[in-house]
């Protein structure tokens, strides 16, 4: 064993953290805005709306990321409306945008399937009180529906969110230097893969860890009303030891 | 007009490519993913089934072990646990041979890159597996287990005639949804040169420099696989629980 290359292996994984992160943070960020859209546009209820997002979802939860990745990189830039739009070419060449570009896209249809499931699992009893107060649609939504659906789908929420973890260890195979990366060139540098990955391995586990955590804590703070209560016999001080 | 000649152009050209030989390497890859997939799901049902074991049972080390598996296994990325085995195993296999001396001190001995990939894609889809095969054992009613134990069955015969049969019909949907999971996850063993679809459609892609054209076949051949294997499951499903069906 020795310690010295696992924690500079460790050290340079770890060095990679930040970029990991970065992938992460914004295919998590767009997806959610896309992902709103389409839960916005499947519970509108118009039919053409509801046949795209249908078609979105089984589209991007049926290929494997990968594909979806390779065919934003390599495909996508063989239109040459593409390669000449001042807009579209910047981030379609960069490996970095089209990694976020696809996680993007890909979480947004499990998220919206998610986000749909929570909105039907909202009590129509709650929604029936509220309107019975008299509340405005947009109130309604904003301060029954909204907090109800979003505490309903903060579990598989998290799920995906790991699931979106493990994922940005594909932006490794575009070229980025992540931490999937560079713990591919440092094995490939020293050829001893087993120690090399376990450091990343580890590195990934914690923070799948962590993250799993954190959405655990904030679920508890959330559902403070599911919890039960407080146990009487604890409130109530022991008896005196009087014999 | 235009438009409708550049498709048919684009289609034509599709077609030359897909009958001059891309077209079989690309079902050649579908049999080979449908391979990866299987044999992954059948390493991933005896590793599952072992797990979700010593989840259940009541020792401790055991129950920590089958904790610890399904806690790694599916909070690494899949990308690090296919190139742990494959890369890992080069490392394993190339030192035993070295020493054994039967290479040279300089020789690599590569692992089998459809064993190396199987082994990896199988162990997770056993980390999901045992999941699903732990969420139907509990969902057998614990009065059934207490009656056959009543009647002085063996742990075994209790296993094969109360538990297996019932695991089994409760955990078909389960499996449905690991069984897409390990076909999507068959596609990254590309990375190990197997030649699966992915692979495939890469190398069409790079040497006909039509990337489009490939990918997109591979996404559309995927959401095929994918989409049929909903209604086979659904029939098992039905068939499984036949005798559990609501009357008309």
């Amino acid at each position: 064993m020795d310690f010295d290359f696992y924690l500079s292996t460790m050290w340079s994984v770890l060095k990679a953290l930040p970029l990991t992160l970065e992938i992460w943070f914004f295919g998590i960020a767009f997806g959610l805005i896309i992902a709103t859209g389409l839960t916005w546009l499947r519970a509108s209820g118009h039919r053409l709306g509801e046949y795209f997002t249908r078609g979105y979802v089984f589209i991007f939860r049926g290929s494997p990321l990968l594909v979806q990745l390779y065919l934003i990189y390599f495909g996508l830039s063989q239109f040459d409306f593409v390669r000449h739009s001042p807009i579209l070419w910047p981030i379609l060449r960069d490996p970095m945008y089209c990694t976020i570009v696809a996680m993007a896209l890909n979480t947004a249809a499990y998220e919206s399937e998610i986000f749909r499931g929570a909105l039907r699992a909202v009590p129509v009893g709650q929604i029936e009180a509220a309107k019975a107060f008299g509340m405005s649609a947009f109130t309604r939504f904003r301060l029954v529906t909204l907090p109800i659906a979003l505490r309903l789908a903060l579990p598989a929420y998290s799920t995906e969110i790991i699931l979106m973890t493990k994922a940005t260890a594909l932006a490794s195979v575009v070229t980025i230097m992540e931490m999937m990366g560079t713990a591919q060139k440092i094995q490939h540098d020293t050829f001893r893969p087993i120690e090399v990955l376990t450091c990343a391995g580890v590195i990934y586990l914690l923070l799948n860890l962590s993250i799993a955590r954190l959405f655990a804590w904030v679920e508890y703070l959330l559902s403070p009303h599911l919890r039960p209560a407080p146990e009487q016999s604890q409130q109530v001080k022991p008896v005196p030891e009087v014999l | 007009m235009e438009f409708l000649n550049s498709l048919q152009e684009q289609l034509s050209t599709a077609y030359e490519l897909l009958a001059a030989g891309w077209g079989v390497q690309l079902l050649w890859g579908i049999a080979w993913t449908l391979a990866v997939t299987m044999v992954s799901m059948l390493i991933g049902a005896v590793l599952g089934s072992l797990v979700a074991a010593a989840k259940l049972s009541h020792r401790g080390g055991l129950r920590f072990i089958g904790e610890s598996y399904t806690t790694v296994f599916r909070g690494e990325p899949e990308l690090l646990i296919i190139y742990l085995f494959y890369y890992g195993g080069t490392q394993v296999l190339t030192g035993v041979a070295r020493s054994a001396g039967s290479i040279g001190s300089t020789d690599i001995l590569n692992m089998p890159s459809f064993l190396g990939g199987v082994l990896a894609v199988g162990i997770i889809s056993g980390a999901y597996q045992a999941e699903v095969f732990r969420g139907s054992f509990l969902a057998i009613h614990r009065g059934e287990l207490e009656a056959a134990r009543a009647y002085g069955m063996s742990a075994w015969l209790r296993f094969r005639l109360v538990i297996m049969p019932q695991v089994l019909r409760l955990a078909v949907p389960g499996l449905g949804n690991v069984w897409q999971l390990t076909i999507k996850d068959s596609a990254l063993i590309s990375v190990t040169g197997v030649a699966e679809l992915m692979l495939t459609a890469n190398k069409a892609a790079r040497s006909t420099h039509h990337s489009l054209l490939f990918y997109t076949l591979a996404g559309i051949l995927y959401l095929v696989m994918t989409s049929i294997s909903t209604p086979i499951f659904d029939k098992a499903e039905r068939y499984t629980s036949r005798s559990f069906l609501r009357p008309k």
